[in-house]
């Protein structure tokens, strides 16, 4: 082997950009000086902008009068609210139609998913045709699909279709019965809250037994009776303390009832269809990811079908399925920002679209709207993160 | 001992197990569930494809002008037929299509080139499809030079818009992705962090918000005597939305690189540069290709989103067209001509992906 001519002696120090640690440090000191200046520059020059416009800085807006109505309002709002009810209204709004979508997304992804897996040759066929067909349209054009040509070519009020004469369905929206609950309903939620603490219970009885003796019992069906049929005991004792509020046509349009308005149902439509057909193929390939010898080997101990899936495959499968699930609830809560452009009140339609129009505080209107989005996103990851690091595998 | 000392003569396999009815029999009818199954499907197609057939083929109208040719038995294409150009290029002079054109042309001799395996060059048609080629399409589309008359950006529209908004944010994301993605598995402690605040922030954030930032806050940004271009902002907004996503999918690829690829390069006495750039980089790229290639389409399905600022995309000018006044009501036709047209661009992609995964499969598998 040959000696290389320039070797240093050793003891000598090498020069300082030759030392990777300090060069790491120099760099990372430039590159913090890079972003501080640039963060300088941009608010300076928005200082400078926002005092040549005559705006005002701050969040003092919030407490002024917004002087706009809202279609759908979970809590009190009237024009005489402030921007700050607002604020509140559209983030209501965002979390029932992300709540409601998440809801309808799994149900019908996980079906359309296994039908993709069944042996029936026509059902996996057509369950492919709708993942295909969904996943590859843009959800703002479903959006306005929904919207536009379908829930807005509905009858007028007066030629509404109706199902069983409780559900009437126009161009205004559905509109369903409202139980009105009577003095003694009380008793209703408290026997469902005992029946779901009793069938906990006998959950985890359940799995100690199992654990320690191997015995096996038919826990599921047994809670499921019970948190059924607990409140329906407790209806039938108080008599059936609900009347409904039926909607009625007079004149022009239904009163009574509840109305969801077309501008949520579009939405919700579009967006559990679509991201119904992202989780099929997350839960087909959650399951075709489970090695076929997992079957064989619970198969060859002679478990039933039904065991098989629920202790080995399932199990097994879920630990792929969260982690992409996780990221397909994230896209539906940040997608149904789409909202704003049906004018469905979303926090983005009526906070950052009205408000920000009305007040002009760009900048602190998009800080708010952007700092909800990621703190729902970091929240769901947290929760997704924790029930992913218990059903992980673990080790050696 | 009894031996059978006669060959047994062959025969043809049971009727039961080949043809058509066999067929049948074991994937359609195999049990009573799946009967079920199978007459509940047939019947689903039979709701769904008989009107649907009826209304796009059967009863519609095809040839025509104008609205009186439309017997509204079916659908009318004719209303796609007289609106094409302008979902195409949007409000783009008619006299200056050609030049368009000419783009579109050679947008899609680039990427069959770069598709198909068989032809040689890749690399030097890569290079001129990132360096000539998009100055020449600037010079064709936006003019003003070679005596070109000039179309301002807010002429441009349709699925040239659309095409345009998906390559840039995709080509723009792409190398900003990967100095991130280094950035995030970086041993400097401060680069890493700077890494996955960006990273996380612009994937917990809807493009909807980030699209409105750019056109409401970035003007906000900018000392007053300089204006950026609305299609510009738009374009800023996507790459910086799109390089987070990028940015994590090419993350997923340097993990999945062996570690002992860097040791060894860096035994052979590589600087960081070398190893990425020659070792590492090459292998995950590769790897991550149908990850890109579903960014790439997801990318191409949010391109919609700029209606929302003002641009009329190829959704957001089918919409414009929807509320003419000569054309109220054909808003059916309208999304399907769009959804077929979106719906033609992701699936290939898609295909295209799944072309790639099964070819690319040997590399890293045994």
């Amino acid at each position: 082997m040959s000696v290389r001519p320039n070797a240093r002696p050793v003891g000598q120090k090498p020069p300082f950009w030759r030392d990777r640690a300090k060069r790491a440090l120099i760099f990372q000191l430039l590159l913090v000086a890079a972003v501080a200046a640039f963060l300088l520059y941009i608010v300076g020059n928005a200082q400078a902008n926002l005092e040549a416009r005559g705006i005002t800085t701050g969040f003092g807006f919030l407490t002024n009068t917004a002087g706009f109505g809202i279609v759908q309002t979970l809590v009190d709002y009237s024009s005489q609210s402030t921007y700050g009810r607002t604020f509140l209204v559209g983030l209501l709004n965002t979390l029932l139609v992300g709540a409601l979508g998440v809801l309808a997304a799994t149900i019908i992804g996980f079906t359309v998913g296994i039908a993709r897996l069944s042996p029936n040759w026509l059902l996996a066929r057509l369950a492919n045709a709708y993942i295909e067909t969904f996943r590859n349209i843009p959800l703002l054009l479903q959006i306005f699909f929904w919207y536009f040509a379908v829930l807005r070519t509905l009858p007028s009020a007066r030629d509404s279709l109706a199902f069983g004469e409780v559900l009437f369905l126009n161009v205004r929206g559905l509109y369903l019965p409202q139980p009105l609950f009577e003095s003694g309903f009380g008793i209703i939620p408290a026997a469902f809250i005992v029946a779901i603490v009793v069938s906990i219970a006998l959950m985890v009885w359940n799995k100690r037994r199992h654990e320690a003796t191997g015995k096996r019992f038919p826990a599921g069906w047994i809670a499921l009776a019970l948190i059924l049929g607990l409140p329906l005991l407790g209806l039938v004792a108080t008599g059936v303390p609900v009347t409904w509020n039926v909607p009625e046509l007079r004149g022009f349009n239904f009163r009574g009832g509840v109305t969801v308005i077309p501008e949520f149902l579009a939405l919700w439509l579009a967006l559990s269809i679509y991201t119904a057909s992202f989780i099929a193929e997350i839960v087909r390939s959650g399951i075709q990811a489970i090695p076929h010898g997992q079957t064989e080997a619970a198969q060859a101990l002679s478990l039933p079908q039904k065991l098989v899936l629920r202790l080995v495959i399932i199990p097994q499968a879920l630990r792929v399925i969260i982690p992409p699930l996780t990221s397909q609830y994230l896209n539906l809560i940040k997608n149904s920002s789409l909202a704003t452009a049906i004018g469905y009140p979303d926090l983005v339609s009526v906070f950052a679209g009205t408000t920000l129009n009305q007040t002009g505080q760009a900048i602190e209107v998009i800080a708010m709207t952007m700092a909800v989005y990621l703190t729902i996103s970091l929240l769901v990851s947290m929760f997704m993160n924790w029930f992913n690091a218990r059903v992980a595998l673990v080790e050696r | 001992m009894i031996h059978n000392q006669e060959m047994i003569p062959q025969q043809p396999a049971p009727s039961n197990t080949i043809g058509p009815l066999a067929w049948m029999r074991a994937n359609l009818f195999s049990g009573p569930i799946n009967t079920v199954f199978t007459l509940i499907g047939l019947y689903v197609l039979y709701l769904l494809l008989v009107p649907t057939i009826q209304w796009a083929f059967i009863n519609a109208d095809w040839i025509g002008t104008s609205r009186d040719d439309c017997s509204r038995e079916g659908a009318c294409w004719v209303f796609i037929n007289a609106r094409f150009s302008q979902f195409i290029y949007g409000l783009y002079p008619s006299d200056e299509t050609w030049r368009a054109n000419i783009v579109f042309a050679g947008f899609a001799v680039l990427i069959a080139w770069l598709a198909i395996p068989r032809l040689p060059g890749k690399r030097w048609v890569a290079i001129f499809a990132l360096t000539v080629f998009p100055v020449t399409a600037y010079v064709l589309l936006h003019g003003g030079y070679f005596d070109l008359p000039r179309v301002p950006t807010h002429r441009w529209g349709g699925l040239m818009l659309t095409l345009l908004l998906a390559v840039v944010g995709m080509v723009g994301a792409l190398p900003i992705g990967i100095v991130l993605a280094l950035g995030r598995r970086s041993n400097m402690p401060i680069v890493k962090s700077f890494c996955v605040v960006f990273i996380e922030f612009w994937r917990g954030v809807p493009l909807i918000t980030v699209l409105f930032m750019a056109s409401v806050m970035l003007p906000l940004f900018l000392p007053s005597e300089i204006s950026v271009d609305r299609l510009v902002r738009a374009l800023i907004g996507i790459t910086l939305f799109q390089s987070a996503y990028m940015a994590e999918v090419i993350r997923g690829g340097l993990q999945a690189i062996p570690k002992g690829q860097d040791e060894a390069a860096a035994a052979l006495g590589m600087t960081y540069w070398k190893r990425m750039g020659l070792i590492v980089l090459p292998q995950a790229l590769k790897m991550m290709i149908p990850g890109i290639v579903n960014t790439f389409i997801s990318l191409f399905k949010d391109t919609t989103l700029v209606m929302i600022i003002g641009l009329f995309d190829l959704l957001g000018i089918v919409q414009a067209a929807l509320s003419d006044s000569r054309w109220l009501g054909f808003s059916l036709e309208g999304y399907v001509f769009a959804a077929f047209v979106f719906w033609i661009f992701c699936f290939s992609m898609s295909r295209y992906s799944q072309y790639l995964e099964r070819k690319l499969h040997t590399g890293h598998k045994r």
